[in-house]
């Protein structure tokens, strides 16, 4: 099986008054595992279903390697979906439901036997073939689906939440085992889903939407280390957000003040000039927090405000000497011997590397 | 007397309200005598439903072929009907709706005045076929209905995932939604065969000359004294009705 390139050129796409989407352009290489990210009603699910074919864009080009899909009906289009309630039928037995596609292209009762039990052993599912969905776990509905799907030799695979429904652990399963079989079968997966977490950990690259706008294409670590804008910034994992006032300029830096921080250096990822109304994004796990006065360009002193206590990490949340509030994760390692962990109300040294602050807004001052 | 003893009290004489009457028409067809007067155990009058009862045999068939013929276009107009009302977009599809089911509310006597106007109007001989039309007329709200509520128990993507997978639209509609919806079909078909054989006010308007249907017949005996062959063939549609209740037990929820 080999996949498709998916290009989307200018799509629009209106419910009543709604615009769903509005000037969507994308472009997937053939083999990508790519998402769509974004919050519930950003027009995600909107665009997987155009890309299917069971939703028509009024406007806008839909391409597979490079030739115009969108005059041919979902039931010709070589793109098949895993719907994010599964949508098995009923009525017939995982063996039936991922036949479907092949009994209607009349293969033989041999070719469809064999077909349908090496999707069973991909999937694993052997044993099941004569249950019906009811019969079955999420995680078992989740497989028959995935190999009906793939049944009918598609050459880019649309999962719209597949997920979604299950329980904690088992997505975490499931989902390396999407991702396994992306490898095995190398067709392009277009995955959408509202879990910023699911959409980095899988992903080649990921599209970020919000009110049916596309805010960021590209890969995960660009998504969340350096993110477009507020919105980005907010939506992908937590951050602290800081306003700030351009006060110098250099080559690589700029120092900014900021009210309840005072003046610190960050790193000039986008063109300033003195006197910029600026918004700062700073990841809480990127600061460095110590009972200890702590060498670094952007040193702050603070109290710890509060403590919660993750197992895997620690969240604090320190007030600055100058009054803002900072939120840092501490994972649990010790380097030093006398090291103490930090605890409510200690005094706290806070530091971070100017490199790690990304620049989201900028206001012409 | 507690609560336990009293509602089961009430359960017994509800039941006994609705079956001694039933009883009383079973009892009385073994009656060996022809006045209501119990005189002694006798199979005489179904003796005589079965050699010289030859009217009523013939409204029993008319029943039957009006009953089986009816409901089976009742249901599949019905089920085609639901299809488009339920996932169909299109103007006044509300509206659609409303009068659909309305005949249901309609008093059967203006449907039968009505029909019969009409077929008097259109100059169309009143026989089996008007009757059939009549019946087809009544059964196909209840048939709607019926299979309009079992579409509400699968949700639309499973459609959309057989399209996907190549069905056209008809491969959707036989792979796909009559297998699924085909219970509440069933039901709908049984449900439109017990209000045809039912029916007594509608017919009793469209019927012509020859095309008498049992509920008719029966009537008609009635005006000239009361048979007890008439207990015999109740009786024996009693037990039709319970063995085809005990047989479609599991569709029965999808009519009520």
């Amino acid at each position: 099986m080999l996949g498709s390139s998916v290009e989307i050129r200018n799509v629009d796409k209106f419910f009543g008054d709604f615009q769903a989407l509005d000037k969507v352009n994308l472009q997937i290489k053939r083999g990508e595992f790519f998402s769509l990210l974004g919050p519930s009603g950003c027009g995600k699910t909107t665009l997987l279903r155009i890309i299917a074919g069971l939703e028509y864009p009024d406007s806008g080009d839909v391409l597979f390697d490079g030739i115009s899909v969108v005059s041919i009906p979902a039931n010709k289009r070589e793109a098949n979906t895993i719907f994010q309630n599964y949508a098995l039928f009923p009525h017939l037995t995982v063996f039936e439901n991922i036949a479907f596609s092949l009994r209607l292209k009349k293969m033989s009762e041999n070719e469809i036997r064999e077909k349908v039990e090496k999707l069973i052993n991909l999937v694993r599912l052997e044993g099941q073939e004569n249950k019906k969905p009811i019969q079955l776990s999420g995680g078992q509905r989740q497989r028959v689906a995935i190999a009906r799907a793939l049944a009918n030799e598609p050459k880019v695979l649309l999962l719209d939440e597949p997920v979604s429904a299950l329980d904690a652990k088992l997505r975490q399963e499931l989902l390396l085992e999407l991702d396994n079989l992306h490898d095995q079968v190398g067709i392009t997966f277009i995955y959408v889903t509202h879990d910023q977490a699911e959409a980095i950990s899988v992903s080649d690259h990921v599209a970020v939407m919000n009110n049916g706008r596309i805010v960021q294409i590209g890969t995960p670590y660009e998504i969340y280390e350096s993110p477009a804008d507020r919105f980005v910034a907010t939506f992908i994992g937590e951050t602290n957000l800081m306003k700030a006032e351009v006060v110098d300029v250099n080559d690589e830096f700029i120092r900014v003040i900021a009210k309840g921080l005072g003046e610190f250096s960050c790193y000039k990822d986008k063109e300033v000039s003195k006197g910029d109304k600026i918004l700062l994004t700073l990841r809480p796990e990127k600061i460095k927090i110590s009972t200890k006065p702590l060498e670094g360009i952007n040193s702050f002193h603070g109290v710890v405000e509060e403590e919660i206590y993750m197992g895997y990490q620690t969240k604090y949340f320190v007030r600055l000497d100058e009054g803002y509030i900072l939120k840092i994760y501490k994972q649990h390692v010790n380097y030093l011997l006398d090291e103490k962990i930090i605890h409510w109300k200690d005094e706290v040294f806070v530091t971070w590397n100017p490199n790690d602050s990304f620049i989201v807004e900028v206001e012409k001052g | 007397m507690n609560p336990g003893k009293f509602s089961r009290l009430i359960t017994f004489l509800i039941l006994i309200f609705f079956y001694i009457p039933i009883f009383v028409v079973i009892m009385f067809s073994f009656n060996a005598s022809k006045s209501p007067v119990w005189v002694g155990f006798s199979f005489m009058w179904y003796k005589e439903l079965f050699t010289s009862s030859y009217t009523i045999w013939k409204a029993f068939l008319n029943s039957i072929i009006v009953a089986i013929s009816a409901s089976f276009v009742a249901t599949v107009l019905g089920t085609l009907g639901a299809i488009g009302l339920y996932w169909g977009k299109f103007k006044g599809k509300d509206y659609i709706w409303i009068i659909s089911y309305l005949p249901l509310i309609i008093p059967d006597i203006i449907i039968g005045v009505s029909l019969l106007i009409f077929f008097v109007f259109i100059k169309m001989k009143l026989s089996l076929l008007t009757i059939f039309i009549a019946h087809v007329t009544f059964s196909l709200p209840y048939a709607l209905m019926i299979v309009f509520s079992r579409l509400q128990d699968f949700e639309y993507s499973i459609i959309e995932a057989a399209y996907d997978l190549g069905a056209t639209e008809e491969i959707a509609l036989f792979k796909v939604i009559v297998p699924i919806s085909f219970p509440g079909i069933l039901a709908a078909f049984f449900m439109s065969l017990t209000l045809s054989i039912d029916d007594f006010v509608i017919t009793f308007f469209v019927a012509g000359p020859g095309s008498t249907t049992l509920p008719l017949k029966i009537y008609s005996m009635i005006r000239f004294g009361i048979s007890p062959t008439i207990n015999a063939i109740s009786t024996l549609m009693l037990v039709g009705t319970i063995v085809m209740s005990i047989f479609m037990r599991k569709y029965l929820r999808y009519i009520f």
